[in-house]
Formats: structure tokens, sequence, C-alpha cells
């Protein structure tokens, strides 16, 4: 079954869509969009580096990422630069850094284009192997430490002092943002990964009463935009990468539209 | 009802001679600072003075820079901050905020709703609520989750005046209730100082300290607040015993709901009462 190519992008996207859903939601709450830009954004001096000491360049880019966010954490601590500032210098820093190693690798040819805005239709077994297993890993730890990670978004100092540790819970986050920009690159690219965080999960927002239930909508509307975007992909011939991009922002736009409003039960008793 | 005014209640907090150093200069220094079960301490001081740096390093959620903070085996915190920014984009009711960090049984969530009168919001979106809602929603959490120690910062913040003398009743019913020790920061010294046993006044360090009538006599507080706030000290000497629910009914102090309020009852358990200067 997963020997035609058009079958692995599906299930290898649909792979994706089912962890960026819950984590996207978190990336939405903790307004981490830019910072989830950044960490994408060095995942091309991830790969670069990969293919310099030779190692796999899922592992080289999950390392990268990882770092950068480290590196961001460590200088929003300290007193100067406004987060902003920071995160517009390190995203476009390690991109371009990124794009001057490479030119500099001459003895491999790498296709930039991939990198940047992904080649869905070109995953192999392998690769749906890695996004199958690193995304169980990433929702196993995602459920295990929902609850802080909840309570912290929600305000850090109750989570700390009711002793839910919301540091530890951040920083295993990270990690989880890394891996799934990681296990994203081959599938939408470095530039069009945090779309396939946010948008699905703002898409999700109108339909959902908690937080647990925009989690679990966010994964059926990432799911719901790479079956589109590749089968549009598929039929028109067009990117795959910025086709499921498109397919999301469509069913956001769809989301915005005027639908007999649901109130949640108990608002009508207020003025 | 409450023996420990009687028996040297359990010590939940002790602080001693802590201090937490920021940017080069000391946030708040040489602080001594005892709370016991069923005793509220009231932190007041200016701006700035160190308030809640001190609360929060009194639960650990800063670590003293000098100083020791010593907190009971186990001792479970309840903690209200001053502002909550909530991003709208999370779907948050009130009954998720009252599980927020921990499970709770729905009949202890829907009681502890019904108290801080709230129990018809249970459903509604927590950017949705009013200031004063959303205050009585996270009073409403302290009582049902029952901790050991409730630290309120500037509970009445962005709350009317009657809303403000509700909350505070509604404070010593929790600390009636549960039995928790309350450490309690406020601008506002007259309200509350009523029901509290300690006030602790500081600007960077402990100014003066005792009980309510004594620090608003102090020479050091009466420079710090003028001597206004001690001429409104008693003002508010709780006649409001009872709250009128939705329905018409008056709930009592004590707990019992009836169809009038019928004055002045006896609240019976405040130590500070007897030593209430007259207006």
């Amino acid at each position: 079954m997963l020997d035609d190519f058009f079958t692995r992008a599906i299930v290898a996207g649909v792979g994706l869509a089912v962890v960026a859903g819950p984590l996207g939601c978190f990336v939405v709450w903790r307004r981490m969009a830019y910072f989830g830009d950044t960490m994408a954004h060095s995942a091309l001096l991830g790969v670069a580096l990969g293919f310099l000491f030779e190692i796999n360049l899922t592992v080289g880019v999950f390392i990268v990422a990882a770092a950068a966010s480290i590196v961001l954490l460590m200088l929003q601590r300290r007193d100067g630069l406004s987060t902003d500032a920071l995160l517009g210098i390190l995203s476009h820093s390690t991109l371009a850094l990124g794009l001057v190693m490479v030119a500099f690798m001459s003895w491999i040819r790498i296709d930039l284009m991939s990198f940047l805005f992904g080649d869905i239709l070109a995953v192999s077994k392998l690769d749906i192997a890695i996004i199958y297993a690193g995304g169980a890993l990433v929702l196993a730890l995602l459920v295990y430490l929902w609850r802080p990670l909840l309570a912290a978004t929600v305000n850090v100092d109750i989570a700390e002092a009711e002793g839910l540790k919301p540091e530890r819970a951040r920083f295993v986050f990270m990690l989880l943002m890394a891996a799934v920009i990681a296990i994203a690159m081959k599938v939408v690219g470095i530039l069009l990964i945090t779309s396939l965080l946010i948008i699905p999960a703002a898409t999700a927002r109108r339909f959902s009463a908690t937080p647990e239930a925009m989690a679990v909508f966010a994964s059926l509307a990432g799911m719901l935009a790479v079956v589109g975007g590749l089968s549009t992909s598929l039929r028109f011939d067009t990117p795959s990468g910025p086709s499921i991009v498109v397919a999301a922002f469509i069913l956001f736009l769809l989301s915005l539209t005027r639908l007999p409003v649901r109130r949640p039960p108990g608002m009508e008793t207020r003025r | 009802m409450l023996q420990q005014t009687e028996n040297p209640a359990e010590v939940l907090v002790e602080m001693h001679n802590a201090g937490i150093h920021r940017a080069r200069r000391w946030l708040v220094r040489g602080v001594d600072l005892t709370v016991r079960r069923g005793e509220i301490v009231t932190l007041i001081g200016p701006n700035g003075s160190g308030k809640s740096t001190t609360a929060k390093t009194a639960i650990g959620v800063l670590k003293p820079d000098e100083g020791t903070v010593k907190r009971s085996r186990g001792l479970k915190v309840g903690y209200i901050p001053q502002k909550m920014s909530l991003d709208w984009t999370m779907p948050l009711t009130v009954d998720r905020l009252m599980r927020l960090t921990g499970p709770l049984p729905r009949a202890r969530i829907d009681a502890a709703l019904e108290a801080a009168g709230v129990a018809h919001l249970k459903n509604a979106e927590v950017q949705a609520l009013s200031g004063g809602e959303f205050q009585r929603t996270l009073l409403a959490r302290a009582l049902a989750r029952e901790p050991d120690l409730l630290v309120l910062d500037e509970p009445v913040q962005g709350v009317d005046f009657p809303g403000e003398v509700a909350l505070y009743r509604l404070i010593r019913e929790i600390r009636d209730r549960t039995k928790c020790g309350i450490l309690l920061i406020s601008h506002d010294l007259h309200v509350v100082m009523k029901e509290t046993d300690t006030v602790i006044c500081l600007n960077g360090h402990v100014c003066c300290r005792g009980t309510p009538e004594n620090v608003a006599q102090s020479a050091e507080y009466q420079t710090l607040f003028g001597a206004r706030g001690s001429d409104t000290l008693a003002i508010y000497r709780h006649h409001h015993d009872h709250t009128h629910l939705s329905d018409g009914r008056i709930r009592h102090a004590d707990g019992t709901v009836g169809d009038a309020c019928d004055g002045q009852h006896d609240h019976g358990n405040h130590h500070s009462e007897k030593a209430t200067p007259d207006a």
C-alpha cells in the first residue's frame, strides 16, 4: 500500500497533522508563533550541519532547533533586548547562516527548495517510520505533561505555587517543538512549518469548548488540510507543501464564516 | 469554633530574614513572617514595596537570596495572583479552571461555586467574566481545593465597594470553613483589617507589624499612609453578615440560608473584634 508515492505522502502528512494539532494549540495559547518560526528557520542550519558532520538530517535539525530554543530562553532571562528583537535576530541569522553554509559546501548538491518548501511527494518508508515513531513519542510526552503545561499557560505562578513545576514542562515543550519541526521539514518545509502548527489550531478555536477539544479539533483540521492540499496538488500539479498550507488557510477562513452561533450553555444568563 | 486562638496553631510557613535580590538591588530584605493555620496575615505597603515578592517567596515561587523560608511538609498552597492575562484563544470555562492544577470531585466544585456565589457561571468562559466574578471564581477554586495556605495578591482589585466587602467576607468564610492560613496582600488597610490577625507593613523591609489597631496607630504606618488610614480603619465593622442570593433568599455568615436578613448576628469567632476601636 505504501508503494504509491501519493499514499505515502498522505500517510506522512496525516501523521504529522495529528501531532501538530495539540502542539500548535500551545503555540497559539502562549503566543509563541514567532518563537516557533525562529526555531523552524534555524532548521536550515541543522541541515547544513547535518551534511557537514554526516549525521541524519532529522537528528541534525532537532539538535539545532532545540539549541536555538535554549539560547532564546537564556537570552530572554537577561535584561536587555526585547524578546521580539531577539527572535528577529535569531530567526533570520540562523536562516542566513544555514544558506551560506550550504552554499559553501560545494561538494554536495542540495535541492534547497525541497528543504525550504518541503518535498512530501518524495517521502520514503523510512521517513514515514520516523514521523510515526517520533510523533507517537511527542504525543505521549504531551499527554503526560498536559496538566502542568496547561496550568502554566493559564498562569505560571499558580502552576508553580500549586506544585506543578512549570519550568520543567516548558523545557520539555521546547524539545517537543524541535522534534516536530524536525519531522515536519520534509512535509511542508522550513518556511511553512509554523503554519501547520498555528492555522489548524486557530481554525479549531471556534468549535471548541475546552482546551482538550481544541487540541483534537486542531488535529482533525490539520488532517483535512493535508488530504485536501495533497489532492489539489496532485490534480493541478501545484507544489505540495504550499498547497497544504493554502488548504489549511481556506479551512480557517471557512471557520470564520457565520454559522448559527452555538453559545456555550450558561452564557444566556449573562447580560 | 476556632480553637487555634487558644492553642498555638501549626506553623504553615516561616520566613526568617528573607531577602530577594534582582538587577543589583534588593526588592525586599530582612522579612520575618509566620503564618499559622487559621490565621490571616496581611501584607500592606505602597507600590513596589515588595508585597508580591514577599508572598511569592513565602510559597516558593521565588527562592530567597538571603535568609530562610521554611514550609511545613506537604503544604498545599492555593494562590490567587494579582493579574491574570488569559489569551482569548484558549477555550476555558469556569468549570475547567477549577480543575486546572488537579482533579476535583464534581460535588466539591459545585459546592464551592455555590458558596462563592458564582454557581450560575459554571459554564461561562473565563475571559468573559467581570473583575469581581473572576475573583469570586478564583476564590471558589481555592475553597474547592482546600489548601493549607491560601495566598491572595490584592484580591479586590478592580472590584467595586460592595463587591469588596463581599469578597473579604468570602475570604473569611474560606478561612473558617477550611481552617487554612491566609496570606493576604492589600493596598487598602481599612476594609481588610478587621479580619486580620497580624498586619505586616512593608516598604522594602518590614516597617512595622502587629495587630491592625497597633499598626494603624504606629508612627511608621502613619508616615507611610498618612493619618487618613487610621481614621478610616473602623468604618466597615461587619454588619454585613449575610449574602443576598440570586433567588432572593439570604445566606448568613454561618452558612444557613433563610428568607430574611435578621440583622446582626454574632460571628463569634473574631479574635480581633474585641479590640476594634469605634470610629
